[in-house]
């Protein structure tokens, strides 16, 4: 039973950061109708600057203290993701108004590619690693049912605590506050928000900033844990299952959706894995997603598609 | 019964001086002219139907109104003020609003939701006062809340408040899509077809509407129509375009009467 209990706070540890990225996903949907592809690039630029900037700045301000160098390389990184909403908006999207969704998907798999690269050439392309101080030891709960207690993993709690706020802080936003209505105004309709005075250009700037704090955060967790490397990028298929099965429009949705997969991930491997000789927890994801295709194509929370015939 | 209505209307109504001049507006795509040389002008609280036979560019006139399309030549005159070039969001914050031919509601949100939308430029408070809850926003919400209350009241649409819009009827989105404008309280009210692909009844209710807002709130209100009765039910002056040209222009019966009309709409035996 407890070894039970270790595989599922496992699994619901590693889904939450599949969550993240898959947040990402949703909230650029939500609100510009785009499939952002570059999500995953922008989880790698975030986590590369974060890594830089927080060996950098007390490299050129010449103090040593990690706390002080973190939340500035994270202020420094929030602006770099600031500045690359900025410029995907005046380069890009600008440009595309009223387009295809298709022609705006190539045009972020375009960005995906030209992150990846300014990437490497504004932070370089070893492997790095990241530490904001995150507990890294285990811990046992429950000892007093279980017998020699829970392990628990002190890092992926904190980041699950983390996520967990975050998610909170954007699903309020987005259902109470007037601008949250406009982004999701804009995202129904390009003319219509025109018509109405809707600024597509300041909103987009608003939501891809959003969508790059998001990919911070992820980028950090992820960077902490596994260290920043150029993996990070493919992040985007890894979180694609995520979104077919929380739905691409439903915030609660992308939190579910990475809570299964990591789950299922985990249990699968650990208990179904040895009848079929392992190797489960890669394909796991996409053969649920497949079913969820075939099945329920809207995904679990995403809203139903009905055409007027 | 519509006729007596109109006539009522038109005599308790004021109609004031010119607020939307547009001279010698011309608009082409690549090689393809959508208009030619076009001038008029709508007066403060009239009514000013555009009418004329599908693909007489009707739509396109309207664009250029709300600044979605910029004519190559040509001056728009709004309320004192002339311009060669307008934006979507200028035509907005001058007090310009439009309804769309094919609905373009916002369909993820409800009814009452998608006229909220239609307060977005009055809404004063920044992001983190909306987020925080703070006071001023609350107060700020509720007083907007109350005139998109009204606005539900007056187009009858109660019930449905907290409905998906895209469960409603096809005329019943058509009020919401006419509620989110006037949610914006405009000068100059453009309508695209508001009773295209309507039923005779949903048709009278939207006339009943038009003629209300008009007379209620003094609006200013261009619509565009290809079904002529009603048009010339509920209109002050009609403009009538044929192939990208002005063929018409005057009051109800002095379109009727003029012969390029009507061998615009009945054709002419050669």
């Amino acid at each position: 039973m407890s070894f039970f209990l270790e595989t599922l706070f496992g699994g619901l540890m590693s889904g939450m950061l599949y969550s993240l990225i898959g947040l990402g996903f949703v909230l650029i949907f939500k609100a510009s109708g785009v499939f952002n592809f570059a999500q995953g690039a922008m989880v790698l630029v975030a986590a590369l600057s974060m890594a830089r900037f927080s060996s950098w700045i007390p490299h050129w301000l010449g103090f040593e203290n990690l706390i002080l160098a973190n939340v500035l390389a994270f202020a420094a990184s929030a602006v770099v993701m600031w500045l690359m909403a900025w410029a995907i908006e005046r380069l890009v999207l600008r440009h595309l108004v009223n387009q295809e969704a298709t022609t705006l998907l190539m045009a972020t798999l375009g960005i995906a590619y030209f992150l990846e690269g300014i990437g490497q050439i504004a932070f370089g392309s070893s492997v790095y690693s990241i530490n904001v101080g995150m507990p890294k030891d285990p811990a046992f709960i429950l000892d007093s049912i279980f017998e020699g207690g829970l392990l628990i993993n002190l890092e992926d709690l904190t980041a699950a605590l983390i996520s967990a706020l975050l998610v909170a802080a954007l699903a309020l936003f987005f259902q109470v506050t007037a601008t949250g209505r406009a982004l999701r105004a804009v995202a129904d309709d390009h003319q219509a928000a025109q018509s109405i005075g809707i600024p597509l250009n300041k909103i987009w700037v608003i939501v891809w900033t959003v969508a790059g704090l998001v990919a911070l955060v992820a980028g950090i967790i992820w960077g902490s844990k596994f260290g920043v490397q150029f993996t990070l990028a493919t992040a985007t298929l890894r979180a694609l299952p995520v979104v077919i099965l929380g739905g691409l429009t439903s915030v609660p949705g992308a939190i579910i959706g990475g809570l299964i997969i990591g789950v299922g991930e985990k249990l699968s491997e650990v208990y179904i894995g040895p009848m079929v000789g392992g190797g489960i927890e890669i394909w796991f994801a996409y053969v649920l997603a497949l079913v969820f295709l075939l099945f329920r194509p809207q995904g679990l929370f995403g809203e139903k598609i009905i055409d007027r015939v | 019964m519509m006729q007596n209505e109109t006539q009522a209307l038109g005599n308790g109504r004021r109609i004031g001086e010119v607020v939307l001049d547009l001279q010698n507006i011309s608009l082409a795509f690549g090689g393809v002219k959508a208009l030619t040389d076009i001038s008029f002008n709508v007066r403060e609280h009239e009514i000013r139907a555009i009418i004329g036979p599908n693909g007489a560019g009707k739509s396109s006139m309207l664009n250029v109104i709300n600044g979605v399309y910029t004519p190559q030549q040509g001056r728009i005159t709004f309320d004192g003020n002339a311009f060669a070039k307008m934006s979507p969001r200028r035509a907005a914050e001058m007090g310009v609003a439009r309804t769309f031919q094919n609905l373009a509601l916002f369909k993820g949100m409800s009814v009452l939701e998608n006229i909220m939308t239609g307060r977005n430029l009055r809404m004063k408070s920044g992001l983190f006062a909306q987020a925080l809850r703070l006071g001023s926003a609350e107060r700020e919400e509720i007083a907007h809340r109350e005139y998109v209350e009204n606005i539900i009241d007056f187009l009858e649409i109660q019930a449905y408040r907290k409905t998906p819009v895209g469960r409603l009827s096809y005329g019943l989105q058509k009020r919401v899509d006419l509620g989110r404008a006037l949610a914006m309280e405009p000068r100059l009210l453009l309508l695209d077809e508001p009773m295209a692909g309507m039923n005779i009844e949903e048709k009278q209710d939207m006339s009943r509407f038009i003629l209300d807002v008009n007379d209620e709130f003094g609006t200013t209100i261009v619509l565009i129509e290809h079904d002529m009765g009603v048009v010339m039910d509920i209109s002050d002056r009609v403009v009538v375009l044929d192939y990208g040209k002005k063929i018409g222009d005057g009051t109800p019966d002095e379109v009727r009467q003029n012969e390029d009309v009507i061998r615009a709409y009945l054709g002419v035996s050669h």
